[in-house]
């Protein structure tokens, strides 16, 4: 309820409250992290172990750098998709598909950066002949690239052409390239990359970046993370892209109205959901060397809790990258936390859920106080 | 007056059997504003929405700025320089205001396709110039609107036209939902229109807004335009047995 105040002066007496003003949600989801991982802190402490610090004195450093890596890998690639699937939410649709995406885009992906030899022998994972193994490893990258935007094209036509609702378009693609992973070699894992595929995820891409200023070897995953969040926030905030994603999500007739050519940028849209989608699954195989059908199972959830919890809200229109990040980074510690205090993996999940749920009603309260005020 | 900015000739709009605009021919010069009145379902929307082609007539003509025109939507009657405030507002509730006034008409630093980069310092300049203009005061334009209230926001919507406004403005019942003191920055923004020359057509159920603001009325009755009546030589009970049917007869149409 609003406390009656003072009308301000000189503005024909419309109503206004200046304590009302939007404050930037970001710091109370910054603030929920810190207390999360104060929370963690405690509960280790009562064990005699430390939540973030190292207490081990042969080990150097002021923090568990084990944990925070462990917790940057868990995120990266996760938080890479969650990107996308932000700005797909933001814009007032839904993507389910992503995790899918990431196991199909794996697949294939990887049977271009097969190695012809393993140890003197035949590569004994081999799809293809051997003229198509030992691969430069900008072609691997690139057909992973070309999955996702290929099936985030297809999302975007659907949605914005035929008129059906995101969550079934995503829902359809979302089982076909389950089932395309599963075809695409009969089940059977493809392995044995080439050496630079590896390093793609596992060498020290920062330190190349800034000429080996800084390092932070085998973190590639979260590099690229760190990277796109800052990139996308940025194109959120300040190109035509950004803003036409709030303003479609925030009320479409009126867009449309506008003039703005809502059904092309549904597609471009849904579009660089796909990319990020196929940037994950190529961290993802080169991270693991190997490539499963079963892989980014649920990260379609992870992705949208990620948003939802960052405050990126279901019915369109509000939300931002950093909220998505701090979402992540609020989920990872969860995880970490639980493992931390050994608590059981099943557990974990349960609690999992109920933060989703949670994140929402948050939500829904939040937009039914601002309606009545 | 010779300039004719609007005229339509034997506009007839029927929904299915229903016959909600009859033959109606009516004529706006430069720099006039009419207000459309007439009771509920007397044709005044339907004859807003055939102008700004939210829907398509069934016959007659529309002539604006001196050619016959026949719109595909209301973006390319917006284009063509028809500025309109709708019942339903059409505004993006989580934008601030600069976003919701160049909605679709953004000014740019630099053109690179969807990611061009926006300018927004020039927008919110150029906004606050707009609202100076048309005297709404907005306390902070940064906020998204939907933080604000009713009539802020119908200030925006009318701000925004007012703003943009090139050579004819459509105002659909600005007023309706407004209280006392919005409604009179509202009628600030029309008489502003006013002075700067800017044709307009005021569908309103205000009889006393009506008087207040313009030259002209023209009353709607079952479809029929039965009455078109300078201000200064009609008055509220005339126009009221219009309305009601009371003086002229369904047939004789005049414009």
């Amino acid at each position: 309820m609003s406390k009656p105040t003072s009308q301000p002066t000189g503005t024909g007496g419309l109503k206004y409250d200046a304590t009302k003003r939007a404050r930037a949600n970001e710091w109370n989801i910054f603030a929920a992290l810190v207390f999360i991982v104060i929370v963690f802190e405690i509960l280790n402490r009562v064990n005699g172990t430390s939540f973030l610090f190292n207490l081990r004195d042969n080990v150097p450093g002021l923090f568990n750098q084990q944990r925070l890596d462990i917790m940057m890998l868990q995120v990266a690639i996760t938080g890479i998709i969650a990107l996308g699937v932000t700005q797909v939410i933001i814009l007032g649709g839904i993507d389910l598909s992503s995790g899918s995406l990431v196991g199909a885009t794996a697949m294939i992906t990887m049977s271009f950066a097969q190695t012809a030899m393993v140890n003197g022998n035949p590569n004994p994972k081999a799809v293809f002949g051997p003229e198509w193994m030992d691969l430069p490893v900008i072609i691997p990258i690139g057909v992973g690239l070309a999955c996702g935007i290929f099936a985030g094209l297809i999302n975007g036509l659907l949605v914005a052409y035929t008129k059906i609702p995101p969550f079934i378009a995503t829902l359809g693609m979302m089982v076909s390239a389950r089932g395309a992973s599963r075809w695409w070699s009969n089940g059977t894992p493809v392995s044995f990359p080439t050496e630079t595929y590896a390093t793609v995820s596992n060498g020290d891409l920062l330190g190349t970046l800034t000429f080996g200023l800084l390092h932070w070897d085998g973190q590639n995953p979260a590099v690229v993370f760190v990277g796109l969040a800052v990139l996308f926030q940025v194109i959120m905030i300040y190109t035509l892209y950004g803003k036409h994603t709030y303003a479609i999500g925030s009320n479409e007739a009126a867009a449309r109205m506008s003039g703005i050519n809502v059904d092309r940028h549904k597609v471009l849209v849904y579009t660089i959901a796909g990319m990020l989608a196929g940037v994950s699954a190529v961290l993802l195989t080169s991270k693991n060397l190997t490539a499963q059908a079963g892989m980014g199972m649920m990260y379609e959830l992870d992705a949208i809790a990620m948003a939802v919890i960052g405050g990126v809200s279901l019915s369109g229109g509000r939300g931002s990258i950093v909220g998505t990040v701090l979402g992540a980074a609020i989920f990872s510690v969860i995880i970490s936390g639980f493992t931390s205090i050994k608590l059981d993996a099943y557990y974990q999940e349960m609690v999992k859920g109920a933060i989703i749920v949670g994140a929402v009603i948050l939500d829904q309260w939040r937009q039914k106080n601002r309606a009545r005020s | 007056m010779s300039d004719i900015i609007l005229e339509t000739r034997g506009l007839t709009k029927h929904y299915g059997g229903v016959q909600a605009l009859d033959d109606a021919n009516f004529i706006l010069h430069a720099g006039e504003h009419v207000a459309v009145v007439g009771d509920n379902g007397a044709g005044k929307s339907t004859f807003v929405r055939q102008i700004t082609a939210v829907e398509q007539r069934t016959a007659g003509q529309i002539f604006f700025d001196g050619k016959e025109v026949s719109h595909s939507g209301p973006l390319a009657a917006r284009e063509a320089g028809i500025e309109t405030v709708f019942q339903t507002l059409a505004l993006a509730d989580d934008l601030d205001v600069p976003s919701n006034l160049f909605l679709g008409r953004e000014i740019f630093k630099f053109r690179l396709g969807p990611f061009s980069w926006l300018d927004r310092k020039a927008m919110r300049d150029r906004t606050m110039e707009a609202l100076k203009t048309t005297a709404v005061k907005i306390p902070n334009v940064d906020n998204p609107i939907r933080n604000m209230s009713g009539g802020q926001r119908q200030c925006v919507a009318i701000a925004r036209t007012a703003a943009f406004a090139s050579k004819l403005v459509i105002m659909d019942e600005p007023t309706a939902a407004l209280g006392v003191q919005e409604t009179a920055q509202v009628e600030n923004i029309i008489r502003g229109l006013k002075e700067r020359g800017i044709p307009m057509v005021l569908v309103s159920h205000n009889l006393r807004q009506v008087f207040d603001l313009v030259d002209r009325i023209v009353v709607f009755r079952r479809g029929r335009i039965v009455a078109s009546l300078r201000r200064d030589e009609t008055d509220g009970n005339d126009i009221v047995s219009y309305i009601t049917g009371v003086k002229g007869n369904a047939d004789g149409a005049i414009a």
